[in-house]
């Protein structure tokens, strides 16, 4: 079983904040097919929030196939998701050097991540995707 | 959908001084509503109209399509916990319990049970010498145990410690979720609301300035940033600042924001609670009186 938390400061909407927070549990293996996610009245017991923000987060799952809701019994799992650095390993190697030398270059993690970001758009650019 | 509160020209006169002055609003069935609003601004007496405690000066309210001053049998179907908690100090938790038992017909004695001894609480303690957390508890159990259709909280936050409020919220969700009962409760703690609350009524001097979906009232207003301006096509501009190179203003969405000379950004139910009540002749009401008067002013002043 998961435990929920939400983030008053992270800016995501609440439910979305407990969709990727399954996903986070899915890809990291703490939740497999089959397994049964905590139900409604347990959420809003122990984080205090609106039943229907819990409703709405399971409803985005089950439309992303990735949980099913049985009516009367609760909410299970269907299938999981590969972790990113499960599925590349290599990807993630080449990365970790990259971030070694962006350090000794002097670019904190901000800095870092800003860069990534914007290569990340240059390239969607160039592709035409955005 | 139908309304667990109505009111129509609501009216009520102290003295001479109105505490609720023409209030017309519809509280669906199902919801759950924060009443927020400054000291004074008329949310206690609303509570107690709607609960039968008062009698309307004018207008009429209808709680459960009944009217509570009139047919006291919907009584029975309205959980009311008050301001200061009443419980009686001498009883134990176990007596309070029992006297729930006795004047409710409806009384569910295993839920109320359930509720208590979920947060550790002693039925034999009297109830004088709980905390305040606990005694929030005890008087929840004793609105729910009712399996009220609609429960009406005053403030059950206000002398809670941070914990004791998370917990007390928790549990007021749960039963929320257990038994699709409306809410209303009143309280300053508009971050918690957010929380828990999907439908929102804002009172201020008397009236209702603000009421409707959290999630609407959400995606309806932004606050945009820009070179100094006082007006934006496409959106009512509830409240604005300005420096000598910027322009900050709070508003209300009414069409497309065309102008890429702003940045849109979102805001709290605290930012659009604030922003009201500091401009009192602005409003989001449904129907043709929405955000019209700060618009007219603005007219008034072009």
């Amino acid at each position: 079983m998961i435990a929920y938390r939400l983030d008053g400061r992270s800016g995501l909407a609440p439910y979305l904040q407990l969709v990727q927070q399954t996903k986070d549990a899915l890809r990291l293996g703490l939740l497999h097919p089959g397994d049964q996610l905590p139900t409604v009245k347990e959420v809003v017991g122990s984080i205090a929030i609106n039943p229907n923000t819990v409703l709405k987060a399971y409803r985005e799952l089950e439309h992303e196939g990735l949980v099913e809701g049985r009516p009367g019994v609760g909410t299970f799992v269907l299938k999981t998701l590969g972790g990113p650095s499960a599925d590349h390993p290599r990807l993630r190697r080449r990365l970790e050097r990259w971030v070694v030398d962006a350090r000794d270059e002097g670019l904190d993690d901000p800095s870092m991540s800003a860069l990534f970001d914007a290569t990340l758009r240059g390239s969607l650019r160039r592709e035409g995707i955005a | 959908m139908s309304a667990a509160i109505e009111t129509t020209g609501l009216s009520k006169l102290y003295g001479r001084t109105w505490a609720l002055r023409d209030c017309s609003l519809a509280l669906p069935t199902g919801k759950i509503a924060a009443l927020v609003g400054p000291n004074g601004a008329g949310k206690t007496t609303l509570l107690h109209l709607g609960v039968g405690l008062l009698d309307p000066t004018a207008g009429s309210i209808r709680t459960l399509g009944e009217s509570p001053r009139e047919n006291a049998e919907v009584l029975a179907r309205i959980g009311f916990v008050a301001q200061d908690v009443p419980l009686y100090d001498g009883f134990r938790v176990r007596e309070m319990l029992e006297l729930g038992r006795h004047l409710n017909p409806s009384w569910d004695h295993d839920f109320a049970l359930d509720r208590v001894r979920r947060h550790d609480i002693d039925l034999d303690q009297r109830c004088g010498t709980l905390s305040g957390g606990q005694r929030a508890q005890v008087a929840l159990a004793l609105a729910t145990g009712k399996r009220p259709e609609l429960l009406v909280l005053d403030e059950p936050l206000a002398s809670l410690d941070p914990l004791a409020r998370r917990e007390f919220l928790g549990s007021l969700m749960e039963a929320a979720a257990e038994s699709e009962v409306t809410v209303l409760l009143s309280s300053h703690l508009i971050t918690d609301m957010e929380r828990v609350c999907d439908y929102l009524i804002v009172l201020s001097a008397a009236r209702v300035q603000v009421i409707g979906e959290v999630e609407e009232l959400l995606a309806t207003h932004k606050v945009l940033t820009g070179p100094p301006r006082d007006h934006v096509a496409g959106a009512d501009v509830i409240s604005a600042t300005h420096t000598d190179r910027q322009s900050t203003l709070f508003v209300r969405i009414t069409g497309r924001i065309a102008d890429p000379g702003w940045s849109v950004h979102d805001v709290t139910l605290e930012d659009l609670v604030l922003a009201y009540l500091a401009q009192p002749t602005a409003s989001a009401l449904p129907g043709p009186l929405g955000g019209n008067a700060r618009r007219d002013r603005l007219e008034a002043r072009a």
